[in-house]
Parts: C-alpha cells; structure tokens; sequence
C-alpha cells in the first residue's frame, strides 16, 4: 500500500512552497472546488490567522465562509458539530493543539460518535486543523503533541505531516473524508525541515525535495504511510518533525535505516510497518510527545504482535520525557539527535 | 481554629443550596411568584433584545383560573388546533405510560417520561415548522409526537430490537430522526446546544429560510456548552431558539444547583444581549406563544431567544430514579401551575369546544393506540430477548469504511461467538442468542 511516487502528479508543475503556504493552498483549493467548505477559529478571518495558515482566504471566499470565532475551543468545535449535520464541511482551526482540550467532549462524545449513534443519519465530516509540537519556545501551552488522545478514540482520523507535498495532499484529502479528522499540523517544520541540531541554522524549505508541491488538485489517501528511505538495517517509524530528526541523525550515523513517515495515525498503514519490520528485523519508533501511553506504546504493541519472530532486537521507542513542555529547558525535554543516536546505537549493536 | 490565624475577621462560610422541602415536608409554594394571565407585555419579535428584559423576571401566562385565554400573547390558536394539541400532549402520556410498564416488564432496559412536561415539546413543535431543526435532550418526546413520527419506530429504539434504525446502539429514548429534523440524542449533557448554533449558523450562511431550536434542562444550562452556545449564538445573530426546561429537579438536585437560587434561567440571555423569555411551562397556550414569538424573531434574522419554561418535573428523572428518596411527594400536587394537559382541555370545555366524555374516549382511543403499536413493535423482539440487529453492524459506522483493525476485532467477535454459540449463524443472529 506504499505510495512512492503519486503518478497522476508526475506531469504537474510545481512549486516550491513552504508548509504554511502548501496548507494555504490546500485550503484555497477545496474552498474553490465545495461551497460547503467554511474555515473558522480564532483570527483566522481578517488576519489570516497567527501562522498565516488562511491568509487572504477570507478577501477570496467571503466573510460568511470564512471568519473569526469567539475563544472558545468548546463552541468551535460545537458549532463545527452542527454545521456538519447540516451539509456543510467545516473546516476549523485550534490555534494551538494545546488550546483543543475545551473542545475535547464535542470531539470525542459528539463529532467522532455521530454516525455511529445515529446509525448514519448524521455525520460529522470536519478537519481540526491545529498546529502542534514543541522546538519554537513555546513553553507548556504552546508544544503539546496530544495526538495519543485523540487515536485512542473510536470514530476520529488523526493526520500529521511532514513535508509540504504531502500537507497539502492530505489536508485536501482530510478534507473530502466524511468522518471527522483531526490534522495535527508540526509548527517547528512550517518554514524548514528541521534536523534536530537547534544550534544550528535553520534551512528554509526551498532547499528541500518534498517542497516542490503540485499546482492544483491532489489528494493522498488517508491511510497510507510514505517511504521517506529504503534501508536494511532497522526500520524507524516516525512522523511529523520526528521523521526529519530520525532520518538526519541515520544520516549522520551512516546507517542503512528503512525510514517510514506514518502520515496517518488512525487509520495506521500496518501493511507497510509489517513487511518493513519483517525485513529488517528491528524497529526504532520515534515521536516527540510524552511517552507514557503514547501513540509509540501503540505502535510498539502492533510491532510485536505481528512481527514478534522477526524481531531480533527490542523494539526501541524515542520520545519527549513525561513532564511538560518545559520553556528554558525544551531541548532537554526534545527527543533529538543523542536520544535517537542512543536508541540506534542500541540496534546497531543487537 | 481558622486556617489564617487572622481571628480579628470574621469566618468565611460556605453556602449549599438546600431545597425547601425533603420526604415527609409539608409543601408550601407561596414564595412562588405567580402573576395573572394575561398581565404580561408582549414586545414586537424584532424588538431590542434588551426590551425582553422584564420578561425574564416575569411569567407569561395566557391560561386564567377561569380558563380563559386572555392578554396580548394569547395566540388565538383555533379549536381544531387546540384539540391536536391536547391530543398530542395526552398521546405523549399514554405513550410514557406505556413505555414505563413496559421497562418494568423487563422489555427494555430504561425509560423516561415527561408526564407534566409535555407543553415544553409538543407547544414549541407545533409553533416551529416542521423542517426547522431541533437538537432536543432526552425528555422532549412530544416533539416527535408531534410531528407524526411513527409511535412504531420509537418503540423498536426503546426496544433496541432488530426494526431499531439505530440498531441498537443507543440508549433507549435517545432517538434520531433525520425525516423529522430531529437531531440525534446525546446522553452527554448541553453538546446540542453549540451544535444548534452551529447548524443555525450554517442555515443563515446558505440563505435557507429553516432555523434551529434547542432544549436542555435547567440542570445542565451550567455547562460549558451552554455558554458557548449563548455567545457564538449572539456574536453571529444566529436564528436558533434556546429552551431551557427548568423542572425544578436534576436527578435529585434540586435547581439551587444551577443558580436558581439567585436569578432566573431566562435571565441568563440578558447577559449574551440575547432576548429572554419566561414562560408558565404549564400552559400550553402561553409555551407556544413564546415559542411562536422565538421562531418569528429567528427567521426575520432579529436574533436569538431564550425561553425558559418554568415547569415540574412530576415523575422521577428516569426509571433508575425514585424521587420519594430526596423530595416530598407533596410537590407534584401543591404544584402551583397545574397539569398542561388538564389546563388546556379545561380551556377547550370552557370554550364550548370538549367535554369530559370526549376527553375520557380519546384517551381510551389513544391507549390502544399505543397498545397497537407496542404489539407491531414487539414483533421486531424486545431488548434481550434476542431478536436484536446482525452482530457484525456493530462494527459499521465507526467510519464511513470499515479499516483493518476494526476489520480484525469484528472477526474476533464472530470467532468468540462461533466458540460460545457452536450453531449460532450469522444469518439468524437471533437463533442462538
């Protein structure tokens, strides 16, 4: 179920877009395309929001299609909720993933349960957008990764991108998707790939490969993982800002690493982890959330249980500590480069 | 022994509410203010929300002790009208009744009535159009009642049996009816009420001319979602109506618990710049002039409204609840405001328009009419008694499409069941179940 190279965009110019400007475009695309695509959240009208993630949508779409809410997490996604039972494709914007949990009951009792209690009747076909992750001093309310709350819940999507290329493929698809998803955007990677070495310059995404984004429609499956790089040695699974840190510090190290970016949580593309760990036999498992109940402690089960006699290594999971994101200290909280080249180390030598 | 040491203060102390009567009180309702039918002013619909303010404190009564209808919101429904809807209101009785011996026969595993409440839901329903769409909480089965819903469909949900359309996945009475514009029930308290904003919000962005309406009880207007509700509703000027039904009791906490101690829940609109109304929830006439004034208000796109319909809550809260444990059984018949059924067919008698005799045969009509349609429904099967839906739908409608995990554990489920039930088949769910 890997998808290399999406075929259908091999003729389509592209350009080079950072991920703030590919989620824009996405956006703009399915606002043109559905007239039942609205965007609402804090400052996300006039202003274009904080990340400049809706910028001149609202000059574009209309005020009545996209516009400022009140600061309340509850009523965006409540409101989000209703607007979905009556046709329309809300697509709503947390300012901060740590902003979410006020919203968390009409997500969790409300959006993800609709079809399933009304036998159909009503869905809730919304994308929570959101930007989450540390690395940009954010401080406690301001880094969170909560993605483990949100796939631990029957009836939500969790999405998180890598690259632009892909932020915008998946948000459009996101988007198209009649249950509700939850598209987790990692702010440390909205202007650059980041390599896990805070000390040094940051690199704009111009420079990078999976910046060249496809001009106009494209959509990738929700569902399917992508092969960041092919390698014998150990297969890392990964995604968001993790799969750059992991994929420079294999670099680094020389390792012939089988790097996966997940892409999609819920659903999980478990056909690609099994044939990668049954062929490398080993697994690195990386995220920058807390580690108690993590999605990594998901992952680690599924590794085992399908791959167990293939397994030549314990399983390996990297992730941030269990504290809060701490703001002077967050890069001794950021599970970076001697964390992963720890883990490696460990596999290496298995 | 104070925790500060400053002992030249005086102490702190804490109040929680206490209702005024327990089991074994002596009820004396005269601290409640009752003002004459007819008395209350009755604004333009497109009026300054602020004008609505004297309302909140009020109560608008259209019913007299004489029966009458008298004042400025008498609706001057006519007497077909008014005989549907006493019809409608006693069928919401009989059906209760029905369905609570039916819960106490062990054909289902819960229920709960309205008895005393029906004016709430089956007034406003007659005063909406029957496409506006409504978020209802779990006591406002006149609504579909009121809209022709068959009887058959509610019971086979009571039931959760194989006719169930929501196969048998919800609580029984928590209802969805997309055909009647009848918002799916959440046992999660107050979510509908940002979700009628929201779906308000969505009919005035496409230009549509249907509006929203919403209840919750006065017990959960302390959520969250109530004031989140109130805030997108008045930031937006969405057509949605609010209908808080404070029947006095939350479970066994009594309205104290939701402030009512210190204001009415009408009020609380005045704070949002919201109109509030507040309404004898005992007088049907009275429920669906407000109730008329809310729609009309909403769909000229003057704003939203809050009505709070003052009633009592006559039976326990579910058929889990027995209220002769935390309140005395004199309230439901000291109850200052009456019986909306008994009101309204008083009205129509006074009007020359019904009689005792009349009243005495549509009831024995509409038992057997609940009768029937509780045997068709029984048909279907009762809740544990096996004739429930195809045990793999059980896994449908997580998502649109069944992914792998899901895949996994539903063959699971049909293995564990292939191991206890050696001839269970899943075409025959039921024959070994």
């Amino acid at each position: 179920m890997l998808e290399e190279a999406p075929v259908s965009l091999s003729d389509a110019p592209t350009r080079n877009l950072n991920m703030i400007e590919a989620i824009n475009d996405a956006l703009d695309i399915m606002m043109e395309r559905d007239p039942n695509v609205v965007v609402m959240g804090e400052d996300v009208g006039y202003f274009g929001g904080v990340f400049r993630a809706t910028a001149g949508l609202q000059k574009k779409y209309g005020k009545t299609r996209v516009f400022d809410t009140p600061i309340s997490e509850c009523g965006i996604i409540g409101v989000a909720v209703g607007m979905g039972a009556y046709g329309l494709r809300p697509v709503p914007e947390i300012q901060f993933a740590d902003y979410i949990y006020p919203g968390l009951d009409q997500l969790v009792s409300e959006a993800a349960r609709l079809r399933y209690r009304s036998a159909g009747e009503f869905i809730a076909p919304m994308t929570v957008r959101s930007p989450f992750g540390g690395g940009i001093f954010g401080g406690q309310t301001h880094s969170q990764s909560p993605e483990a709350l949100f796939t631990h819940v029957a009836g939500l999507k969790t999405v998180v991108p890598s690259t632009p290329h892909d932020a915008k493929g998946l948000l459009i698809a996101a988007i198209e998707d009649n249950d509700p998803v939850i598209f987790f955007e990692p702010k440390r990677i909205y202007n650059g790939p980041f390599d896990g070495y805070y000390d040094r310059p940051v690199q704009p995404w111009a420079k990078h490969a999976d910046s060249a984004v496809p001009e106009g429609y494209y959509s990738i499956p929700l569902g399917k993982a992508r092969r960041v790089r092919k390698g014998n040695d150990f297969t890392v699974l990964a995604y968001g800002t993790m799969v750059h840190v992991a994929s420079a510090v294999c670099a680094e190290k020389g390792v012939d690493a089988d790097i996966i970016d997940l892409r999609t949580l819920v659903p999980l593309d478990i056909e690609t982890i099994d044939a990668s760990v049954r062929k490398t036999g080993k697994c690195l498992i990386v995220h920058e959330a807390t580690r108690t109940g993590g999605f990594g402690a998901e992952l680690s089960a599924l590794v085992q249980e399908r791959c167990f006699y293939a397994l030549e290594a314990p399983i390996e999971r990297v992730t941030g500590f269990d504290t809060p994101y701490p703001h002077s200290l967050e890069w001794a909280y950021f599970p970076g480069p001697v964390r992963i080249g720890e883990a490696i180390d460990r596999l290496m030598k298995a | 022994m104070t925790a500060s040491g400053r002992s030249n203060l005086p102490p702190l102390s804490l109040h929680v509410p206490e209702p005024r009567f327990r089991p074994g009180d002596a009820v004396d309702y005269s601290h409640i203010a009752i003002p004459p039918a007819g008395a209350q002013p009755r604004p333009d619909e497109r009026c300054p929300a602020a004008e609505t303010q004297p309302l909140c404190f009020d109560l608008i009564r259209v019913l007299g002790e004489d029966d009458r209808a008298v004042g400025p919101w008498n609706p001057g429904l006519d007497a077909e009208t008014l005989r549907r809807m006493l019809r409608t209101m006693a069928l919401t009785r009989a059906f209760d009744d029905r369905m609570y011996r039916g819960q106490r026969q062990g054909k289902t595993s819960f229920y709960m009535k309205c008895t005393g409440e029906e004016a709430t839901s089956v007034a406003p329903a007659m005063a909406l159009a029957p496409d506006d769409m409504v978020f209802p909480s779990y006591r406002q089965q006149g609504i579909l009642i009121s809209r022709g819903y068959p009887l058959v469909e509610m019971i086979n949900q009571i039931y959760s049996n194989r006719a169930d359309k929501l196969k048998g996945r919800q609580l029984p009475i928590m209802y969805s009816a997309r055909e009647a514009s009848f918002f799916t029930i959440s046992g999660n308290l107050a979510t509908q009420y940002p979700q009628a904003v929201g779906w308000a919000m969505a009919s005035a962005i496409k230009g549509d001319s249907r509006i929203a309406a919403a209840w919750i009880g006065e017990g959960s207007s302390a959520e969250g979602d109530f004031h989140s509700a109130l805030t997108f509703a008045t930031v937006y000027n969405a057509p949605v109506v609010f209908n808080v039904v404070n029947n006095q009791w939350a479970i066994s906490s009594f309205s104290g618990f939701a402030g009512a101690e210190r204001t009415t829940f009408a009020a609380r609109a005045i704070g949002y710049g919201v109109a509030g109304l507040r309404v004898d929830g005992n007088d049907p006439l009275a429920v669906y002039a407000a109730s008329r004034w809310a729609a009309d208000r909403a769909r000229a796109n003057a704003g939203p409204t809050l009505i709070e319909h003052f009633t009592y809550r006559a039976e326990g809260h579910s058929t889990s609840d027995d209220p002769g444990q935390y309140r005395s059984a004199q309230e439901r018949s000291e109850w200052p405001l009456g019986d909306p059924i008994n009101r309204l067919k008083r009205h129509l008698v006074a009007l020359g328009e019904w009689s005792d005799e009349a009243h005495e045969a549509m009831d024995a009509e509409l038992v057997e009419q609940v009768k029937a349609a509780t045997k068709e429904a029984e048909k279907n099967g009762v809740l544990g008694h096996g004739l429930h839906h195809p045990f793999h739908t059980m896994f449908e409608d997580v998502f649109e499409e069944l992914p792998w995990h899901l895949k996994e554990q539903s063959e699971q489920a049909i293995r564990e069941r292939r191991i206890k039930w050696p001839d269970w088949s899943e075409d025959e769910p039921w024959r070994a179940s």
